[in-house]
């Protein structure tokens, strides 16, 4: 069986991983690489717990050969704080009461990420077309869509300051 | 194509612990050298805030902050007995254990506290902030810290307590049925208002207008948290969800994934306006009774009601697929009647 | 934030409380949102092997052979265990309580009861090979007539397939679990109308976003450490070391934190096996659910069939309410006896009726094993009885929610199952929604109090 040696930056950091043909994005990070924060939930790609970014773009890490991302960049959730202070889809999620059992958070966060990546803006349909792959059963949506919402008005906030302090 | 439009209602209650074998929680609780307080329990948090209640049990019952007190659970070999988490029980029953282990927990401590200031223990208090002191003159007091240093190392006590809560067994009387199965009863009356479209047959669940009697919000937060994300549910149980979608004539097609299985997207889910009322439980953890199953059950009916109201199709049979809904407006233009 | 309406009990809930009743942060918000929750599955251990099912493909069979000679020879493959591997292969999960008989095996014997019915378990070096051993599993049958409707299980010509002799749980000699309250037919009689309609759903699956599951731990000294997402830990290590016939201290579960539950998670379905191959293996052993097992196999929320037929006054008064109740149970019982028992407990409903009559089924067919699922034996009959409140408000052209408020039960009334009520607040929830949404109540029913005893006053 062909074992190949695959480079990825994780979350900034040259990481490598051996991948067999049926080695899954999913299980390099949670097996090799100890990266716990994408989840195990279906593995047929339909629930979006093991939602990652590859390249900027979110994917259901179940479902990517491991084999065929050799050079790309990958982003989860643990790479999202900056040591304890936590970013502000992170921050909105904890302010708003948006986890219950947390199994879904971070694909949930995961999946905002890249939207508010290139859309910061959004409106409450372009949220829910974000996370309609990321399956939730406790918490009936509403309080997740309301963190992605208040997490980009507090990004475009202080990217709003920032630019104001710069033209000063 | 019309969309037609209804409301429906429905109310209910829900009872609290089901203990037909006796339904026993314990908790134990010790104070570490610098005053922390260490909850130990085995009770699992599916996701409710278990661990998070129960600290503000403890906290509350203790006298001292939220930040003093750390929860260790579900581990056997280090954490009491305690039945499980169903039957809205957690808060209930773990609840009740924890403030009795933290009553005990208390005395001891004040106690301490008591012959560090050389006063007399009933005559202490607690702030809330963390320290001890001596009621109508607040000059005297001792930090939480000085105490349990004293305790372990000048005094030799231990700040612990134990806690336990037990519902008797109640057996069933055959003939009758006469039981006392459970702790004390919540409420909930739902509004349902719903869209019907009379071509696809589609049900949309536009607004639920909720209240809910749960005895006292140990966290009002968590509470909502309860009661949206259960009538979410009980939208979902009402309209899409089944694994056997010929049940019961057919075994097949059953639905094996999230693709297949179906629940309302955050794109489908109705707009919740919920309302909590208060009436405390003689025995319940500061007046609490168990709300996580209820919050699923009255948007079932509510809806089924609101259908009936919208198109004249009475649906008894869950969920009220399209095919349903269809198939009861074909009777109706038949003029047949509606099972 | 729901809003709490202080006006409503205001002298019953006075209280001067310094963290409860306030918005503390969820302890676990920190962990959840950076990953650092740890889950069941997010342990890793060396050496970890992984066991899989190979299950029923009938509904109700005979087994006339098995054979794993193939899977044996699948490379990574490490054991297959059978029935005979099993200690005490015969449960019932309510057997602590002393609920019984123990009317299920851990892997089946000579027969199946339901499609998906765990036959053997293989154990292999990887999840690949496990899976790769079950499907090399051969299995033999003779087909029998499968009984997938519960009343067609009862019926006397109906073919009795569970062992202990009857196709229904057996409640102290009773076919159902009995409430009798007054007389139901004298209430008939004396009233304006009798409405009788019938109610029924199908079953549903808990679908937590993360699958029941397990990892055994071999420990030095002969000790097994489960790793589980159980909702009940003493549960779970009481029930498996009664399967393993080994002492309860030869175990440990670590657990308490579950990736949603919804009482799919009760039925310690994972945790024996796991043990067992375990113990042979000397090696870490994981079994857990897919997906698939988990929407097809994994006990569901019960399906149930319930007629409700009602006896009402013109002033809109129900005086009887005659129940009858199935739970489908699918082949084994689990908790549905215990659920069918909670449903009688909640029968009429939150209504005060003097003439109640209920018989709540607990019957077996030939599918999944239904059990515990978010308020089992009451969300459905609340389904029914709200809806069986609706039509009869309509049918007598009384507003739906004064036809309630005129039936609803309050303190000091004797409930169904003959136990006095009290905290209750059904009539008040009723008067907030009422207001929520504009409903316009007359006076007498704003006056209401679940407080001031029926009759009095108002």
């Amino acid at each position: 069986m062909p074992l190949r040696i695959v480079n990825v930056k994780v979350n900034g950091v040259d990481q490598a991983f051996m991948a067999k043909p049926d080695t899954t994005l999913l299980l390099a990070l949670r097996e090799q690489l100890g990266l716990m924060g994408a989840k195990r939930g279906c593995a047929q790609g339909a629930c979006g717990s093991c939602t990652v970014l590859l390249d900027g773009a979110p994917v259901v890490s179940c479902l990517v050969p491991a084999a065929t991302i050799d050079g790309a960049a990958v982003a989860t959730v643990e790479g999202l704080a900056d040591g304890q202070e936590l970013n502000d889809v992170q921050q909105a999620f904890v302010d708003g009461f948006a986890t219950q059992c947390g199994f879904c958070t971070p694909g949930m966060i995961m999946s905002a990420e890249a939207l508010l990546a290139r859309n910061p803006d959004p409106t409450a349909d372009e949220v829910n077309e974000a996370i309609s792959g990321n399956v939730c059963r406790c918490t009936g949506y509403a309080p997740i869509v309301s963190a992605i919402l208040e997490a980009a008005r507090r990004r475009r906030d202080r990217a709003g300051t920032a630019e104001q302090e710069a033209t000063r | 194509m019309t969309l037609l439009y209804g409301r429906g209602y429905a109310s209910v209650n829900y009872p609290t612990g089901m203990n037909l074998g006796g339904d026993p929680s314990q908790a134990l609780i010790h104070a570490t050298t610098m005053g922390g307080f260490v909850i130990s329990l085995s009770s699992v948090d599916l996701g409710q805030g278990l661990k998070t209640v129960v600290a503000q049990c403890a906290a509350e019952t203790l006298g001292m902050p939220m930040e003093q007190i750390i929860v260790d659970t579900a581990d056997t070999d280090t954490g009491p007995h305690c039945m499980g988490t169903f039957a809205s029980r957690g808060t209930h029953r773990v609840g009740n254990a924890v403030i009795m282990a933290a009553r005990e927990a208390r005395e001891v401590m004040l106690q301490v506290a008591a012959d560090e200031l050389e006063v007399d223990a009933g005559d202490l208090e607690t702030d809330g902030s963390g320290y001890v002191r001596l009621k109508g003159s607040p000059a005297k007091q001792i930090h939480i810290s000085d105490i349990a240093l004293a305790a372990h190392f000048k005094q030799g006590k231990s700040i612990s307590g134990r806690g336990m809560f037990l519902k008797e067994r109640s057996y069933p009387v055959p003939e009758t049925g006469e039981m006392d199965p459970d702790s004390c009863q919540a409420h909930a009356c739902t509004v349902a208002d719903v869209e019907v479209d009379d071509e696809t047959g589609v049900v949309t669940v536009l607004r639920l207008h909720n209240t809910y009697e749960i005895g006292r919000a140990l966290n009002p937060a968590m509470a909502t948290q309860q009661v949206e994300g259960g009538a979410w549910m009980g939208v979902s149980h009402a309209i899409f969800e089944s694994t056997e979608p010929y049940y019961p004539a057919s075994r097949a097609h059953g639905p094996v994934d999230f693709s297949e299985y179906l629940m309302p997207g955050s794109g489908e889910i109705p707009e919740q306006t919920s309302v909590i009322l208060e009436r405390p439980a003689s025995n319940g953890p500061f007046g609490a009774k168990g709300i996580g199953e209820m919050t699923a059950n009255a948007p079932i009916p509510a809806i089924a009601n609101a259908i009936f109201d919208a198109c004249g199709v009475r649906l008894t049979t869950m969920p009220f697929t399209p095919e349903s809904v269809l198939r009861g407006l074909d009777a109706l233009r038949d003029g047949e009647p509606v099972a | 934030m729901a809003r709490i309406d202080t006006e409503y009990f205001r002298d019953e809930r006075a209280s001067d409380f310094k963290v409860i009743g306030t918005a503390v942060q969820r302890s676990d918000a920190l962990g959840h949102v950076t990953g650092r929750t740890e889950f069941m599955e997010d342990r890793t251990f060396p050496n970890l092997a992984h066991l899989k099912i190979h299950r029923s493909s009938h509904h109700h069979a005979l087994i006339n052979d098995v054979d794993y000679s193939e899977a044996l020879k699948v490379p990574g493959v490490l054991r297959v265990i059978t029935y005979k591997d099993v200690p005490e292969n015969w449960y019932g999960v309510l057997r602590l309580i002393g609920i019984g008989p123990d009317d299920e095996p851990v892997l089946a014997e000579d027969r199946v009861l339901y499609k998906g019915e765990p036959i053997v378990a293989v154990v292999a070096d990887s999840e690949a090979a496990a899976l790769e051993g079950a499907s090399k599993v051969k299995v033999t049958y003779t087909e029998l007539k499968a009984v997938l409707d519960v009343e067609e299980a009862m019926l006397p010509d109906t073919p009795v397939f569970k062992r202990a002799g009857t196709n229904y749980f057996v409640y102290e000699g009773h076919h159902a679990r009995r409430i009798r309250f007054g007389d139901v037919e004298a209430g008939f009689a004396e009233a304006d109308h009798i409405f009788e309609w019938r109610y029924s759903s199908a079953p549903i699956e808990h679908a937590p976003t993360e699958t029941t599951g397990c990892i055994v731990v071999p420990q030095s000294g002969g000790r097994l450490l489960i790793h589980s997402n159980t909702q009940a830990a003493f549960f779970t290590l009481d029930n498996t070391a009664l399967t393993l016939k080994r002492p309860f201290t030869d175990l440990q579960v670590k657990g308490g934190t579950v990736g949603g539950g919804f009482g799919g998670k009760v039925d310690v379905m994972v945790e024996p096996l796991a043990c067992i191959a375990a113990a042979m293996t000397n090696r870490p052993v994981k079994f857990v659910y897919s997906r698939e097992e988990e929407m097809q196999v994994s006990s569901p929320r019960a399906a149930e069939r319930i007629y409700i037929k009602d006896g009402v006054m013109n002033d809109g008064r129900i005086i009887a309410r005659k129940i009858m109740l199935y739970v489908d149970a699918g082949a084994y019982a689990r908790h549905s006896p215990y659920g069918a028992t909670k449903a009688a407990a909640h029968l009429p409903g939150p209504y005060t009726i003097p003439n109640v009559y209920a018989d709540c089924h607990c019957v077996y067919t030939n599918r999944t094993p239904s059990s515990a699922m978010r308020g089992f034996g009451v969300t459905i009959a609340d389904f029914a009885i709200e809806s069986q409140m609706d039509q009869v408000a309509r049918a007598l052209h009384i507003d739906p929610l004064e036809f309630r408020l005129r039936n609803a039960y309050r303190d000091g009334d004797m409930k169904a199952h003959r136990k006095v009520a009290s905290g209750t607040a059904l009539i008040e929830v009723i008067q907030r929604t009422a207001e929520l949404v504009g409903h316009e109540l007359p006076e007498e029913y704003r006056a209401m109090s679940s407080s001031t005893p029926r009759g009095a006053g108002a």
